[in-house]
């Protein structure tokens, strides 16, 4: 599998993960979509800058070729499969009672 | 890049109180379970030649699984920030649910 099929694969399981596995369901909630609005031009910020100066490089064989602020599209799949599963992680501990406050 | 997110996130903790640097257990339990996932993808991504790095404009220390050491700062500051963002949004926004009220 190269970067495109992981990406999807990652995001798919970050959405079941969200709304049957750990069920935070916060991709039902306000909190979410807008973190997710304030988070998303920082992770383009980052991508541009991390692609369009060559420090990252991708295969050309491992993604679609479709680049948003000049880092391939796989890219938001994959940042927001990583957020949306830390954040289920920290609500998480938060309704185990783990440092709530 | 790491600097730019810190920067972006941090001062979160300072003007909003969100507190999510003093809870670091849970940070720990929230973001080492997902991190380490997409540790292994990345060093699955490098020895397939997915994605390669500039060595000139790298700090040059190599981790494990020829990982360098900024995919292990991304890993653990990327998420990190994440949480800041949705610990802030509730703090403004004190009516919206998380869950784990």
């Amino acid at each position: 599998m190269a970067y495109t099929e992981i990406a999807f694969a990652a995001f798919t399981f970050s959405i079941i993960f969200d709304l049957y596995l750990i069920k935070g369901r916060l991709l039902t909630k306000s909190v979410f979509w807008t973190s997710y609005a304030i988070i998303l031009p920082f992770q383009l910020i980052t991508n541009w800058w991390l692609t369009s100066r060559e420090i990252v490089m991708y295969s050309p064989d491992a993604i679609l070729g479709v680049r948003i602020a000049s880092a391939p599209a796989e890219d938001l799949l994959f940042g927001f499969a990583l957020i949306l599963c830390v954040m289920n992680m920290w609500v998480f501990w938060g309704k185990k009672g783990i440092q709530k406050k | 890049m790491i600097l730019f997110t810190m920067i972006g996130s941090f001062w979160l903790e300072v003007v909003l109180k969100i507190g999510v640097l003093r809870r670091f257990k849970r940070v720990v339990l929230s973001i080492l379970p997902v991190s380490i996932f997409f540790l292994i993808w990345d060093a699955y991504a490098i020895e397939k030649g997915h994605w390669f790095f500039d060595e000139k404009q790298m700090i040059g220390i190599v981790g494990p699984f020829n990982i360098p050491l900024e995919e292990f700062l991304f890993f653990i500051v990327v998420p990190l920030a994440a949480i800041m963002t949705i610990e802030a949004v509730r703090t403004v926004k004190k009516h919206w649910p998380v869950g784990d009220e």
